[in-house]
Protein backbone atom coordinates (compact mmCIF):
# COMPACT_ATOMS: atom_id res chain seq x y z
CA UNK A 1 0.00 0.00 0.00
CA UNK A 2 2.60 2.15 1.34
CA UNK A 3 5.04 1.32 -2.06
CA UNK A 4 2.05 1.64 -3.99
CA UNK A 5 1.65 5.84 -2.89
CA UNK A 6 5.22 6.50 -3.50
CA UNK A 7 4.84 5.33 -6.84
CA UNK A 8 1.79 7.24 -7.44
CA UNK A 9 3.59 10.77 -6.51
CA UNK A 10 7.04 9.95 -6.99
CA UNK A 11 8.53 12.76 -6.13
CA UNK A 12 8.20 15.27 -3.31
CA UNK A 13 8.46 19.64 -4.17
CA UNK A 14 11.32 19.60 -1.75
CA UNK A 15 13.34 17.04 -3.70
CA UNK A 16 13.60 19.83 -6.85
CA UNK A 17 15.82 21.90 -4.42
CA UNK A 18 17.97 18.97 -4.23
CA UNK A 19 17.78 17.79 -8.10
CA UNK A 20 19.06 21.62 -8.44
CA UNK A 21 22.17 21.35 -5.93
CA UNK A 22 22.98 18.18 -7.35
CA UNK A 23 22.69 18.45 -11.46
CA UNK A 24 22.53 22.72 -11.67
CA UNK A 25 26.48 22.60 -11.94
CA UNK A 26 26.47 20.43 -14.91
CA UNK A 27 23.41 21.70 -16.23
CA UNK A 28 24.80 25.28 -16.24
CA UNK A 29 27.55 24.03 -17.75
CA UNK A 30 26.04 22.19 -20.90
CA UNK A 31 24.07 25.94 -21.15
CA UNK A 32 27.00 28.05 -20.71
CA UNK A 33 28.61 26.07 -24.09
CA UNK A 34 25.44 26.29 -25.61
CA UNK A 35 25.39 30.20 -25.34
CA UNK A 36 29.21 30.36 -26.05
CA UNK A 37 29.12 32.54 -23.16
CA UNK A 38 32.61 32.94 -20.52
CA UNK A 39 31.69 30.34 -17.20
CA UNK A 40 32.21 33.42 -14.77
CA UNK A 41 29.75 35.43 -16.46
CA UNK A 42 26.57 33.96 -18.65
CA UNK A 43 23.37 35.48 -17.58
CA UNK A 44 21.93 34.39 -20.79
CA UNK A 45 22.84 30.79 -20.23
CA UNK A 46 21.39 31.40 -16.78
CA UNK A 47 18.50 32.58 -18.01
CA UNK A 48 17.62 29.42 -20.03
CA UNK A 49 18.20 26.99 -17.44
CA UNK A 50 16.58 29.09 -15.17
CA UNK A 51 13.43 28.49 -18.07
CA UNK A 52 13.96 24.88 -18.88
CA UNK A 53 14.32 24.41 -15.18
CA UNK A 54 10.82 25.83 -14.74
CA UNK A 55 9.67 23.58 -16.78
CA UNK A 56 10.66 20.57 -15.22
CA UNK A 57 9.46 21.94 -11.81
CA UNK A 58 5.81 21.97 -13.29
CA UNK A 59 5.80 18.71 -14.50
CA UNK A 60 7.53 17.48 -11.38
CA UNK A 61 4.93 15.28 -9.32
CA UNK A 62 3.80 14.16 -13.21
CA UNK A 63 7.28 13.24 -13.48
CA UNK A 64 6.50 8.94 -12.90
CA UNK A 65 9.69 7.73 -14.23
CA UNK A 66 11.03 10.31 -16.49
CA UNK A 67 14.43 11.50 -15.54
CA UNK A 68 14.15 15.05 -14.43
CA UNK A 69 17.96 15.60 -15.89
CA UNK A 70 16.91 14.32 -19.36
CA UNK A 71 13.93 16.80 -19.35
CA UNK A 72 15.92 19.21 -18.23
CA UNK A 73 18.37 19.12 -20.78
CA UNK A 74 15.92 18.26 -23.37
CA UNK A 75 13.63 21.63 -22.57
CA UNK A 76 17.33 23.42 -22.63
CA UNK A 77 18.53 21.82 -26.35
CA UNK A 78 15.03 22.77 -27.75
CA UNK A 79 14.44 26.62 -26.22
CA UNK A 80 18.22 27.21 -28.24
CA UNK A 81 17.35 25.40 -31.23
CA UNK A 82 13.95 27.18 -31.41
CA UNK A 83 16.09 30.67 -30.80
CA UNK A 84 18.88 30.34 -32.81
CA UNK A 85 19.20 33.52 -34.14
CA UNK A 86 19.20 34.98 -30.60
CA UNK A 87 22.56 32.88 -29.55
CA UNK A 88 23.93 33.52 -32.76
CA UNK A 89 26.32 35.90 -31.24
CA UNK A 90 29.52 34.97 -30.35
CA UNK A 91 30.05 35.69 -26.52
CA UNK A 92 33.37 34.82 -25.79
CA UNK A 93 32.73 31.26 -24.73
CA UNK A 94 35.09 28.06 -25.88
CA UNK A 95 32.56 27.28 -28.71
CA UNK A 96 31.80 30.97 -30.12
CA UNK A 97 33.19 29.95 -33.27
CA UNK A 98 30.66 27.41 -34.38
CA UNK A 99 27.48 28.62 -35.07
CA UNK A 100 24.35 27.71 -32.67
CA UNK A 101 23.11 24.36 -34.22
CA UNK A 102 26.85 23.25 -34.00
CA UNK A 103 27.24 23.99 -30.67
CA UNK A 104 24.19 22.02 -29.54
CA UNK A 105 25.20 19.00 -31.80
CA UNK A 106 28.45 18.73 -30.67
CA UNK A 107 27.65 19.30 -26.61
CA UNK A 108 24.78 16.89 -27.01
CA UNK A 109 26.41 14.42 -28.46
CA UNK A 110 30.31 14.76 -27.32
CA UNK A 111 29.65 15.91 -23.87
CA UNK A 112 26.27 14.51 -22.90
CA UNK A 113 26.96 11.45 -24.58
CA UNK A 114 23.47 11.81 -26.38
CA UNK A 115 22.94 9.02 -29.20
CA UNK A 116 22.68 10.71 -32.53
CA UNK A 117 18.72 9.64 -33.35
CA UNK A 118 17.66 11.20 -30.03
CA UNK A 119 19.88 14.63 -30.76
CA UNK A 120 18.31 14.28 -34.37
CA UNK A 121 14.32 14.23 -32.67
CA UNK A 122 14.94 17.19 -30.18
CA UNK A 123 16.60 19.37 -33.25
CA UNK A 124 14.57 18.65 -35.79
CA UNK A 125 17.33 17.37 -38.12
CA UNK A 126 17.93 13.60 -39.74
CA UNK A 127 20.76 11.64 -38.69
CA UNK A 128 22.66 12.09 -41.25
CA UNK A 129 22.80 15.96 -41.01
CA UNK A 130 23.69 15.46 -36.97
CA UNK A 131 26.63 13.61 -38.42
CA UNK A 132 27.73 15.84 -40.78
CA UNK A 133 27.42 19.01 -38.30
CA UNK A 134 29.48 16.65 -35.12
CA UNK A 135 32.34 15.86 -37.85
CA UNK A 136 32.32 19.76 -38.55
CA UNK A 137 31.76 21.06 -35.30
CA UNK A 138 34.91 18.71 -34.34
CA UNK A 139 37.19 19.93 -37.06
CA UNK A 140 36.59 23.45 -36.81
CA UNK A 141 37.16 23.32 -32.68
CA UNK A 142 40.65 21.22 -33.58
CA UNK A 143 41.95 23.63 -35.72
CA UNK A 144 43.73 26.89 -35.08
CA UNK A 145 41.23 30.09 -34.12
CA UNK A 146 43.19 32.10 -37.38
CA UNK A 147 43.11 29.41 -39.41
CA UNK A 148 39.43 29.14 -38.64
CA UNK A 149 38.50 32.47 -39.14
CA UNK A 150 40.53 32.82 -42.44
CA UNK A 151 38.16 29.45 -43.34
CA UNK A 152 35.35 31.16 -42.50
CA UNK A 153 36.11 34.52 -44.55
CA UNK A 154 36.78 32.40 -47.50
CA UNK A 155 33.44 31.06 -46.87
CA UNK A 156 31.66 34.09 -46.82
CA UNK A 157 33.11 35.08 -49.82
CA UNK B 1 45.03 10.60 -36.33
CA UNK B 2 41.90 8.49 -35.49
CA UNK B 3 38.35 9.64 -35.20
CA UNK B 4 37.64 8.58 -31.91
CA UNK B 5 41.52 9.86 -30.41
CA UNK B 6 39.70 13.95 -32.66
CA UNK B 7 36.80 13.20 -30.90
CA UNK B 8 38.16 12.53 -27.39
CA UNK B 9 40.56 15.85 -27.88
CA UNK B 10 37.87 17.58 -28.27
CA UNK B 11 35.69 16.38 -25.22
CA UNK B 12 38.22 17.40 -22.95
CA UNK B 13 38.32 21.09 -24.23
CA UNK B 14 34.45 20.64 -23.35
CA UNK B 15 35.03 19.49 -20.05
CA UNK B 16 37.31 22.28 -19.03
CA UNK B 17 36.15 25.48 -17.16
CA UNK B 18 33.33 24.83 -14.73
CA UNK B 19 31.81 28.40 -13.61
CA UNK B 20 30.11 28.33 -10.08
CA UNK B 21 26.42 28.07 -9.66
CA UNK B 22 24.07 30.66 -7.94
CA UNK B 23 22.70 30.38 -4.92
CA UNK B 24 19.29 31.88 -6.21
CA UNK B 25 18.94 29.58 -9.24
CA UNK B 26 16.65 26.68 -7.53
CA UNK B 27 14.32 29.45 -5.86
CA UNK B 28 14.17 31.40 -9.24
CA UNK B 29 13.48 28.20 -11.35
CA UNK B 30 10.86 27.50 -8.52
CA UNK B 31 9.43 31.42 -8.80
CA UNK B 32 9.06 30.51 -12.67
CA UNK B 33 7.92 27.22 -12.39
CA UNK B 34 4.95 28.05 -9.94
CA UNK B 35 3.64 30.41 -12.05
CA UNK B 36 3.66 28.50 -15.26
CA UNK B 37 1.51 25.62 -13.08
CA UNK B 38 -0.70 28.65 -11.80
CA UNK B 39 -1.44 29.55 -15.47
CA UNK B 40 -2.01 26.12 -16.42
CA UNK B 41 -4.33 25.65 -13.42
CA UNK B 42 -6.09 29.17 -14.53
CA UNK B 43 -6.34 27.45 -17.96
CA UNK B 44 -7.78 24.34 -17.14
CA UNK B 45 -10.32 25.74 -15.04
CA UNK B 46 -11.64 27.76 -17.50
CA UNK B 47 -11.50 24.82 -19.78
CA UNK B 48 -14.04 22.87 -17.44
CA UNK B 49 -15.76 25.93 -16.91
CA UNK B 50 -16.81 25.98 -20.62
CA UNK B 51 -17.77 22.65 -20.88
CA UNK B 52 -19.75 22.54 -17.50
CA UNK B 53 -21.66 25.65 -19.19
CA UNK B 54 -22.35 24.27 -22.54
CA UNK B 55 -23.30 20.88 -21.01
CA UNK B 56 -25.65 23.03 -18.72
CA UNK B 57 -26.96 24.96 -21.02
CA UNK B 58 -27.80 21.53 -23.46
CA UNK B 59 -29.62 20.15 -20.77
CA UNK B 60 -31.87 22.68 -20.64
CA UNK B 61 -32.23 23.43 -24.40
CA UNK B 62 -33.27 20.04 -24.44
CA UNK B 63 -35.71 19.84 -21.41
CA UNK B 64 -37.41 22.76 -22.69
CA UNK B 65 -37.33 21.51 -26.47
CA UNK B 66 -37.53 18.05 -25.85
CA UNK B 67 -36.48 16.90 -29.69
CA UNK B 68 -36.53 13.33 -28.85
CA UNK B 69 -40.70 13.47 -29.15
CA UNK B 70 -42.17 12.51 -32.02
CA UNK B 71 -43.61 15.32 -33.73
CA UNK B 72 -47.36 14.58 -34.45
CA UNK B 73 -48.42 13.34 -38.14
CA UNK B 74 -49.62 16.21 -39.93
CA UNK B 75 -50.54 13.61 -43.12
CA UNK B 76 -54.19 11.01 -42.36
CA UNK B 77 -52.66 7.66 -43.21
CA UNK B 78 -54.55 5.69 -46.10
CA UNK B 79 -57.32 3.77 -45.17
CA UNK B 80 -57.06 0.32 -46.89
CA UNK B 81 -60.34 -2.37 -46.50
CA UNK B 82 -63.80 -0.52 -47.57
Amino acid sequence: MRERQIERHPRHPRDFEAFVAGAGGRLLHVATLLTAEHPGHAPAAEDVLVTALSRTYARWDRMRGEDPYDHTRRELAEHIARHVWRFRRPRGGLLGRLPPQERLVLVLRSYEGVAVEQVAAVLGLTGERVETLYSHAVATMRSRPAVAAGRRLEGAR
Amino acid sequence: MSRDRREEEVRRMLDAGLGPLPADLADRAVERGGRRLRRQRQLRMVCWTLVLAAAVSFAVWAALVEPWQVPPTETTPDIYGW
